[in-house]
């Protein structure tokens, strides 16, 4: 087994007297799609200012494709991409001007790089704006050439921090195909936070993190089946018959609801063809739902995001006035 | 939405491979290199800020120059224009306004988050504040030039010598000025602040250079003052350049061009130069620190 592609052992930051972050551990393996969920505030951001070595920890460890943040920080640097929450683009200079700075910054080899300017810049859909001063740009343009620019360095381990966070819902739906897109082509670690729960569905596992505290890590299915049973809806020929069917057979209380036989109960996608065999009322229609990302940050942290948020407000501005202060 | 350009398959599944060098002082030059580039290609795409810095040196030397020869006519030495007389100082100034805005773009690349991306990139952070201070000296030695084609007005002679005294000295006054910026834009995060700061600074600075009045037969209190001013290290050179091209009789040169004195001893041209070039490297160095801090 390769080294982990992010590993964090212990990490703790405080600013002044607010602890942001409180002693979090993880691993995240080569070529995994990683969620860090939470609400603003939570602790993401001072995090990945960690692992992206912008700042440093008050104790704990952080290795980022195999190399320590704080002893081998450039090392760090060169092997990571970054697309942060605010845009870090110049709106002055086109689309090419700022991959060329970035490269420059890097070393990307002067041989390597029209090509590999070309293919980050397709990848995105950007290759005809490139001579476009970024002003001009929309914020969906924005984003994907910050995530253009963030792979343009080949990096180990890509770094989205909120990547869709002030964007539509169809720019939103755009920039992941283009990340899920990106997963495809290039051998990268991904490491995201998002505080859209429906967007997190997208990772390969995901961390929840709440109060500076990680309270739930796994993959999403993982996640959703610690929480509770799947909803089964059929439609049958029979309904009745089929609701005293499913008692006598599976030990199951079946009730109409939305005018569908409803029940609950686990593992439902491998629980149909089970009632598909059994089953002698005739089915029409079925259909399966999860509980949602938001049920499980919700048994987690007891609350949903938008009341998480609503209240670590207060507590956040301290954390945001200790981040201002200290750049 | 214009999702998902349509590309050759066989394109899509090879990634290029890059190898990213390790870090050195090639890579270093080579940082140096894009963040001095990016200077001149913003000022390039900012006309307005070219053409209104220069509006102030072009003030000093037309209006208060011809306004006040008459009147300053009778101080001078006859054959001596108060235009030629301000010229220098008024050189400097051009650098001066151009030098300091340049380093407030550092304050502006904070705000729009471009100076994150310079500063997570994997080289020392010495490389984007040198190459930061050579592209705001650059483009204001630029602002400089446009003055210095101007000299015909002043009647300066248009020596190629000394232009290229001239060149240089602007070329180290703007240095300076832009590392002192950078100093600045390390530790003020606000623009208004560090324009309010900046603009409070500038007058005095040019005031007490010498850039309007002789150095010579000054009160005290003034003398001392203007031997404190840093500016006050540049523009006598400058003006000693200026008029030793002038082919004036001795007398007047001491009239007009004394020098710098301490005490009674005469500064030479070399070690006021190298007084403000080691401003500017000490400067540099205080900016270089103040950026390397990791939060």
């Amino acid at each position: 087994m390769t080294e982990p592609a992010v590993l964090v052992d212990g990490l703790v930051k405080r600013y002044g007297e607010v602890e942001a972050v409180r002693g979090i551990g993880f691993e995240v393996a080569p070529g995994e799609t990683f969620g860090f969920l939470g609400p603003n505030g939570a602790g993401k951001s001072t995090t990945i200012k960690i692992l992206c070595t912008l700042a440093n920890p008050t104790s704990g460890t952080a290795r980022v494709a195999g190399y320590d943040v704080v002893k081998n920080r450039d090392t760090v640097r060169r092997n990571i991409g970054l697309v942060f929450q605010d845009t870090t683009l110049d709106s002055y200079l086109t689309g090419e001007q700022n991959l060329r700075f970035h490269a420059d910054l890097y070393g990307v080899p002067r041989a390597q790089l029209p090509q590999r300017m070309r293919q980050v810049l397709e990848m995105v859909g950007l290759w005809d704006r490139r001579q476009a001063v970024v002003a001009t740009y929309s914020g969906g343009m924005k984003r994907r050439l910050e995530i253009a620019r963030g792979l343009l360095h080949a990096p180990r381990v890509l770094f989205l921090d909120e990547p869709t966070v002030g964007l539509d819902p169809q720019t939103r739906s755009s920039i992941w195909e283009y990340i899920n897109d990106l997963k495809q082509r290039e051998d990268i670690t991904i490491f995201l936070t998002t505080h859209y729960m429906d967007e997190a569905e997208n990772c390969d596992r995901i961390a929840i993190i709440d109060h500076g505290k990680i309270v739930a890590i796994d993959t999403p299915e993982q996640l959703k089946a610690s929480v509770g049973k799947d909803r089964v809806q059929i439609a049958t020929a029979d309904d009745p018959a089929a609701i005293q069917e499913i008692k006598d057979r599976f030990a199951i209380d079946a009730a109409m609801h939305e005018g569908m036989v409803t029940f609950n109960v686990e593992s439902g996608e491998q629980f149909v063809p089970r009632l598909f065999a059994e089953l002698t009322a005739q089915i029409k229609a079925v259909s399966v739902s999860r509980p949602s990302l938001d049920d499980v940050f919700m048994s987690y942290t007891g609350k949903t995001i938008r009341d998480a948020e609503a209240t670590a407000g207060d507590r956040n501005r301290a954390h945001v006035m200790a981040f201002r202060r200290g750049r | 939405m214009a999702i998902g350009v349509t590309q050759e398959p066989d394109q899509v599944t090879e990634a290029i491979r890059v190898s990213v060098p390790d870090k050195g002082l090639r890579q270093d030059l080579r940082a140096i290199g894009i963040v001095w580039r990016r200077e001149l290609i913003r000022f390039r795409s900012d006309r307005l800020r070219a053409i209104t810095s220069l509006v102030q040196p072009v003030l000093f030397l037309f209006v208060l120059g011809t306004g006040l020869s008459s009147l300053a006519s009778h101080g001078l030495p006859s054959g001596v224009d108060f235009k030629t007389f301000i010229y220098p100082g008024v050189l400097s100034m051009s650098v001066l306004f151009t030098a300091i805005f340049s380093a407030a773009s550092i304050v502006w690349d904070r705000e729009f988050g471009f100076l994150r991306e310079m500063l997570v990139a994997p080289v020392s952070r010495s490389a984007i504040v040198i190459g930061k201070c050579l592209g705001g000296a650059t483009v204001a030695t630029f602002q400089g030039i446009v003055i210095l084609a101007l000299a015909g007005f002043a009647h300066v002679p248009y020596d190629p010598v000394l232009f290229l005294i001239l060149i240089g000295e602007l070329l180290l006054l703007a240095f300076t000025l832009t590392a002192f910026g950078v100093m600045m834009a390390a530790r003020i995060k606000q623009i208004q602040a560090f324009m309010a700061l900046t603009q409070m600074l500038v007058m005095p600075l040019f005031f007490l250079s010498g850039a309007l009045y002789p150095l010579n037969g000054l009160p005290a209190w003034l003398t001392v003052l203007t031997r404190l001013d840093p500016l006050t290290y540049i523009v006598d050179p400058m003006r000693q350049a200026v008029f030793s091209h002038l082919n004036l009789p001795p007398e007047t040169m001491a009239v007009l061009s004394p020098g710098i004195t301490w005490g009674s001893w005469h500064v030479p041209v070399g070690v006021s130069l190298g007084i403000v070039a080691a401003m500017g490297a000490t400067l540099l160095g205080i900016a270089i620190m103040e950026f390397q801090k990791t939060e």
